[in-house]
């Protein structure tokens, strides 16, 4: 182990693996180049470490015993905790225990313990109706405090579990919070109340969102593929969704509004429980997932005033796949 | 005898378990074990069935898009919706992305870093496989990092972002593509094939996409493409003489991939490689056993079939059910697409081992990255920019609906039936639960399990080398297989 490296062991619990594969994308000089820079070493990642089986399980025996000091721990996916609360529904290959068990040992050893996606976090799409497996977040079920770990865990440098909530997480908010936790720079003011970084949580999912005008005008998309707001009729939730999804690229420069579909919410506890994904509920033709902090009767107030304010030209292009009817002027702005 | 248990198995996606008894210091008989199971199936039924859409994705971060086009194909058939043929290239397009995403991280990040090993110490092609494909300090895995991160920004324009997509629907895609965002797919889709052609291949796509027999394989390994990192593997295939390693001779079965308004670019079909028969693929005789899964028993049609936990089943062993096809294992994956597509390259090779091996699985791969490279540029340029991406939203139906398509690791399925807005039943068969599966209630073994005996161990026990590539070489997905 090279001398003041920033140790971290990366573990799948239960996972789809996209957070490593979102992970991947990041840095355009390569991740392991970038993890160089950082002075961060993986200790074993399933992913792309060399060693398997037997050379595995002795990295993670060292680690437990204290003989390897554990600066961050990063556990992504949901653990199991089902069936009876053995955990056998996820084992640790090789090792005859559950992740569970491996989780809740580990993490006592851990300076900082991440909960890598929305699964590590608050359980995630295992954690779904009927969970069939018990699923939990590390510190989290849902909105709920406690999870594997209980709410009063801590761990060695004093920090709750740092929770990358996202399905998956864009490689920016892993990559940057682990450079903040290796940079030493990271504190607890700097997470929310659901332990989730504020760098990125403090922004909602609409900030920046392409379709900005036509959420201005209430000039909504009627079915996907159109361009207008998503939020009236396709079960947008990026005004209430924790993100700053459309202020980094995603895959380059997209993000799930550009890509034509709604916010599913996938950063918030409960993105699960959605029913009609692409259908935005309502009461009296009003959707009842408005904006956050905005008063009812003035955002209805607003809405309808947009409506009639709507210029033809945004009105035709919110319903079509492609501009219809370009911006006038656009070509000689006035001073 | 000795029995050993390998775990962790990593480099693959997802968590693996081998028990393996051993003879003579080779493998006498395996049985692999899915440690993992989320409930998938469970979760999807009672949901309206778009919601399909947004749950199947997430079984698995590296085909996720696979998930998606099942899905969607199920939800097609059930609306009987026609999709919009833009949105079937573009959707085409985005899954190529992530098959050549997937082939190239199987290659350089999960495959050949066992070549590294200390236990190959003191070979000749050692040192350099050392210094290209150590896992994370190889000088290969930046460059390959970069290269995949450039190519997966078509998901940023096709998808929105990866993995986890909505933008795949029965009606076609919801990224209506533009012309500035059409130029960069062809830029990107080039510089993925320079990328090919310089490292993969050292040599124009052209030269590995003509290869039609092992000689002129082995003179373009030796030749033109002597630089590259296929003829890297395949010397040190030479060497390790891993045509003999991990042979097994089921049947090898494809859906059919990319299909388009014109058929599919990759045929569906059943191959025998030890007749070299090709045959009808017929779906409906696809069965699914549970004696050696922990789960209770139902129906074996996976339209009927029910997902249930049993976790104190006598004899059970893994969480994934065995798949079967008119009653036997079947193998899928780029080997299997390219021998009933009819590759002579890939049917040459097969006749000689009359079975597949851990040689003819990886130089497949190669083959069809180098294809799908080759053929995603067209694609592109197809994209009718004044016509729609997606067909109106289909109307409710009830029935069932069937979806079959080709992830990177081999044949998906998705059967899924629908009562009064809702979800009835929904039943996922996945690649590597054909080529991962337990013994079936006539003890047969599964592909993997088949392909480990015989392996060498050359005294290193549970390290040894060969059961690493015999295992990877079928580069398994383990959260798709029990999800």
């Amino acid at each position: 182990m090279s001398a003041g490296a920033f140790n971290i062991l990366w573990l799948q619990a239960g996972s789809c693996g996209g957070c490593t594969m979102s992970m991947l994308e990041h840095g355009s000089g390569g991740l392991f180049h970038e993890l160089g820079t950082l002075g961060v070493k993986l200790l074993w990642h399933p992913s792309v470490s060399e060693e398997t089986g037997t050379e595995a399980h002795v990295v993670l025996e060292r680690v437990e015993k204290g003989e390897t000091p554990l600066h961050a721990l990063c556990i992504e996916g949901a653990i199991l905790r089902g069936p009876d609360g053995t955990g056998f529904f996820n084992r640790l290959a090789g090792t005859g225990r559950a992740m569970l068990d491996w989780a809740r040992s580990l993490a006592a050893k851990a300076d900082y313990c991440v909960a890598v996606g929305s699964c590590a976090t608050f359980g995630g799409i295992p954690a779904a109706d009927p969970d069939p497996t018990d699923a939990a977040g590390l510190q989290y079920r849902k909105a709920a405090a406690g999870g594997a770990l209980g709410a009063d865990y801590r761990s060695r440098r004093g920090l709750p579990v740092i929770n990358i909530a996202g399905c998956a997480p864009h490689p920016g908010w892993i990559m940057e919070t682990l450079a903040a936790l290796a940079l030493g720079v990271l504190t607890a003011d700097d997470l929310d109340a659901l332990g989730r970084p504020k760098f990125y949580v403090d922004h909602l999912a609409h900030h920046g969102c392409s379709r900005n005008e036509f959420y201005e005008f209430k000039a909504s998309a009627e079915t996907l593929s159109q361009r207008g707001c998503l939020m009236e009729h396709l079960g947008c939730k990026a005004t209430q969704a924790a993100g700053d999804c459309n202020q980094r690229g995603w895959n380059g420069a997209g993000s799930c509004t550009k890509g034509g579909f709604a916010c599913i919410a996938c950063t918030s506890p409960s993105f699960e429980d959605i029913r009609d994904y692409h259908r935005t509920p309502k009461i009296g033709g009003v959707p009842i997932g408005l904006p956050l902090d905005m008063p009812k009767a003035w955002f209805m107030a607003l809405a309808a005033l947009s409506k009639s304010a709507t210029p033809p030209r945004v009105r035709k292009n919110a319903t079509a796949d492609h501009v219809v009817v370009p911006p006038r002027g656009a070509n000689r702005p006035k001073e | 005898m000795t029995r050993l248990l390998v775990g962790p198995f990593n480099r693959v996606e997802g968590d693996l378990e081998v028990e393996l008894d051993i003879e003579d210091d080779a493998v006498a008989s395996a049985r692999v074990t899915t440690p993992l199971y989320r409930g998938f199936e469970q979760i999807l039924v009672g949901r309206p069935p778009a919601d399909a859409l947004a749950i199947a994705p997430r079984i698995c971060g590296i085909c996720s898009v696979s998930q998606s086009m099942a899905a969607a194909a199920a939800l097609r058939a059930l609306y009987g919706v026609a999709p919009a043929p833009n949105g079937i290239v573009a959707a085409n397009l985005a899954h190529a992305a992530e098959n050549m995403a997937d082939h190239l991280t199987h290659f350089y990040i999960f495959f050949m870093p066992d070549f590294a090993r200390a236990q190959y110490a003191g070979r000749s092609w050692h040192e350099a496989a050392l210094h290209r494909f150590k896992a994370i300090e190889g000088a290969a895995a930046n460059e390959v990092l970069h290269a995949r991160r450039r190519l997966l920004e078509i998901m940023g324009i096709l998808a929105g972002k990866w993995p986890h997509s909505l933008a795949f629907q029965p009606g076609g895609t919801t990224s209506a593509v533009d012309l500035g965002q059409k130029a960069q797919l062809v830029a990107i889709a080039r510089d993925f094939r320079r990328f090919l052609e310089t490292a993969v291949f050292a040599a124009p796509l052209e030269a590995p996409l003509a290869l039609k027999t092992p000689e002129e394989l082995e003179r373009f390994c030796e030749g033109e493409g002597a630089e590259g990192d296929f003829a890297a593997f395949c010397r040190i295939a030479r060497a390790l003489d891993l045509e003999h390693l991990g042979r097994a001779a089921n049947p090898l079965m494809s859906y059919g991939a990319y299909r388009g308004e014109d058929g599919a670019f990759l045929n569906e079909g059943l191959f025998d490689p030890s007749t070299g028969a090709l045959s009808p693929l017929d779906a409906a005789a696809i069965r699914e056993d549970v004696s050696h899964a922990y789960m209770r028993d139902g129906p074996e049609e996976p339209s009927l079939g029910r997902t249930e936990p049993y976790i104190d089943r006598p004899g059970a062993y893994s969480f994934a059910k065995a798949p079967r096809l008119h009653g036997r294992p079947a193998e899928v994956g780029a080997l299997a697409r390219l021998a009933v597509h009819g590759h002579p390259l890939v049917r040459a090779l097969l006749a000689r081992s009359r079975g597949s091996n851990v040689f003819a699985r990886v130089v497949a791969r190669l083959i069809e990255l180098a294809m799908v490279a080759e053929a995603a540029e067209g694609w592109a340029k197809a994209l009718a920019l004044n016509e729609p991406f997606c067909a109106e939203p289909p109307p409710d139906a009830e029935g069932e609906g069937v979806g079959l398509v080709e992830a990177a690791r081999g044949a998906l399925g998705h059967w899924l039936g629908a009562r009064k807005g809702k979800i009835r039943a929904y039943q996922i068969i996945a690649p590597t639960t054909w080529n991962f599966s337990p013994r079936d209630a006539s003890g047969a073994a599964g592909p993997v399990e088949q392909a480990l005996v015989g392996a060498p161990l050359e005294g290193h026990g549970a390290r040894a080398a060969s059961v690493q590539h015999v295992i990877r070489s079928f580069d398994p997905c383990m959260v798709c297989t029990a999800h």
